[in-house]
């Protein structure tokens, strides 16, 4: 069975390590939130200048210049900072957020990551998703395998790129694959429940490594 | 020290065409994300000034009822260089048909383009952007990361700051970095820059609210002309010196105005 998109996120927060400064993006990565770990201190950084994001506010908390990065009202957690935005990128381009969750159109075999634009059809741009994958020591994709029968899984990406050789792990409903940086392909690590290699293959057109061993997904 | 303080939006703007601010092709910064941290009332002035042809530089353009989208539907707007334009139906439409013209940075790139132009850097090198659709056209050069390439400074005979020398020996600690590619981004200065704030005193110095703050501060040293729309006026001496984020010479006018601040995504809990 292909994982949910709440199982992905549960997938995801296994990613999350005690003390980290995180930055999730819009859609199924914010639902990583829900899901960190009891006792686990993790600091959510929002682009928009805002580190220690906090629960989403009551009625009465809600404050109009207090947003996230998806322009939804949140809170600031005690002990939060806001910064500008050059503040904000200086953080994630300098190296000082631990990972980055975010969706994606395409990856490719290599770790390249597309996920900002479809030439002619949707022009919203790239926000700060080229600057996050740039910048962020760890950078995680959540995505569904495939999107109307097609991979998105690919050799090479056919949609403008966000940036080059940047995935570091992709998690889908179908697998977890791990970038091997020397062999510069994905190696399967985890099938979520009931998938085959056989049905990854199907639907995947990068070459990747299978090992003799591959986990599954604990959900 | 001239009087910098306005009663509404409308009195800042009355002398700036005739004072040679305001005019027809030129460039405006508007701060704000989404549409928190907008200028609302100075984009109301703008609309009304009838200025046109404009290059406006802001991180979004709006909704289509309000911030910039307002300038999109009177179709004062020429060229957009934003990083994130979707939540405008409007801006879609003019943008495919082929009538407005749209450069989209990155965010950091544009938040770094708006620093480094108020600091007066005329370019940079990223990371942001390699290898993609950004960096065409572009200056592009390897270095490695400064964390790699330690001591950042010119290490005589080599080069600087990490640069890649092609031939001779290298910097430091090669045997572990790769050296990576950057692209070269120029520096951001408009003529007139529209910044919203919470708090002013008479001489200028900001404050800034939350995450409204976001492009504010850049663009408040990014132009040659400023004008700052706050919730608050205070005496001068008011403001802790320690606390204020964008001292008072960069401004050159202040309006207080009482804000909508309309909320695109209201997102609550129940308690």
């Amino acid at each position: 069975m292909p994982l949910t998109r709440d199982q992905l996120a549960v997938r995801a927060s296994k990613e999350l390590r005690d003390g980290y400064i995180v930055n999730l993006g819009i859609g199924i990565p914010t639902l990583v939130a829900n899901h960190v770990p009891k006792g686990m201190d993790v600091w959510l950084q929002s682009e928009n200048g805002l580190l220690g994001i906090g629960p989403f506010p009551t009625e009465a908390e809600v404050d109009a210049d207090l947003i996230n990065a998806g322009k939804q009202t949140v809170t600031a957690r005690t002990g939060a900072s806001y910064f500008s935005s050059s503040d904000s990128f200086a953080m994630i381009r300098g190296g000082h957020i631990d990972l980055c969750i975010l969706g994606a159109m395409q990856v490719s075999q290599g770790g390249d990551l597309a996920n900002w634009m479809i030439p002619g059809k949707m022009v919203k741009g790239m926000g700060g998703a080229m600057d996050l994958v740039a910048g962020v020591k760890r950078v995680v994709v959540v995505m569904e395998h495939t999107a109307k029968g097609q991979t998105k899984v690919v050799k090479e990406c056919s949609l403008p790129l966000t940036g080059k050789r940047c995935v570091d792990l992709l998690i889908t409903d179908l697998c977890v694959l791990e970038m091997d940086r020397a062999a510069k392909r994905f190696v399967l690590k985890e099938l979520a429940p009931g998938v085959s290699i056989e049905d990854v293959k199907t639907n995947t057109a990068a070459e990747i490594v299978v090992p003799a061993n591959v986990g599954v997904v604990a959900v | 020290m001239g009087q910098k303080v306005f009663d509404t939006a409308p009195a800042a703007f009355a002398d700036l065409a005739a004072k040679g601010v305001l005019r027809d092709g030129m460039t405006i910064l508007v701060g704000g994300f989404g549409l928190c941290g907008i200028p609302e009332h100075l984009i109301l002035a703008l609309r009304d000034s009838g200025v046109k042809d404009l290059t406006c530089v802001s991180n979004n353009a709006g909704v289509d009822d309000w911030g910039l989208g307002l300038l999109l539907q009177t179709r004062q707007i020429r060229k957009m260089i934003s990083s994130y334009v979707g939540e405008n139906a409007t801006f879609e439409k003019q943008f495919l048909s082929g009538e407005l013209e749209v450069e989209f940075n990155p965010q950091g790139t544009l938040a770094e383009r708006l620093r480094a132009g108020g600091a007066g850097i005329p370019a940079f090198y990223t990371a942001t952007g390699a290898g993609t659709l950004v960096a065409e056209g572009k200056d592009t050069r390897e270095f490695y990361r400064p964390g790699e390439a330690p001591g950042g400074a010119t290490v005589p005979g080599r080069g600087y700051a990490g640069r890649v020398m092609k031939d001779g020996p290298s910097p430091v600690r090669l045997d572990q970095a790769e050296p990576r590619e950057y692209v070269m981004e120029t520096g951001l200065y408009g003529d007139l820059a529209l910044v919203k704030a919470h708090q002013a005193d008479p001489f200028g110095n900001l404050v800034y609210r939350k995450t409204a703050r976001n492009f504010n501060p850049m663009m408040a040293t990014a132009a040659a002309f400023v004008i700052a729309e706050v919730d608050e006026m205070v005496p001068l001496g008011a403001l802790d010196a320690d606390a204020i984020h964008t001292p008072g010479s960069y401004v050159d006018r202040v309006v207080r105005t009482v804000s909508v601040k309309r909320i695109e995504q209201r997102t609550t809990r129940v308690p």
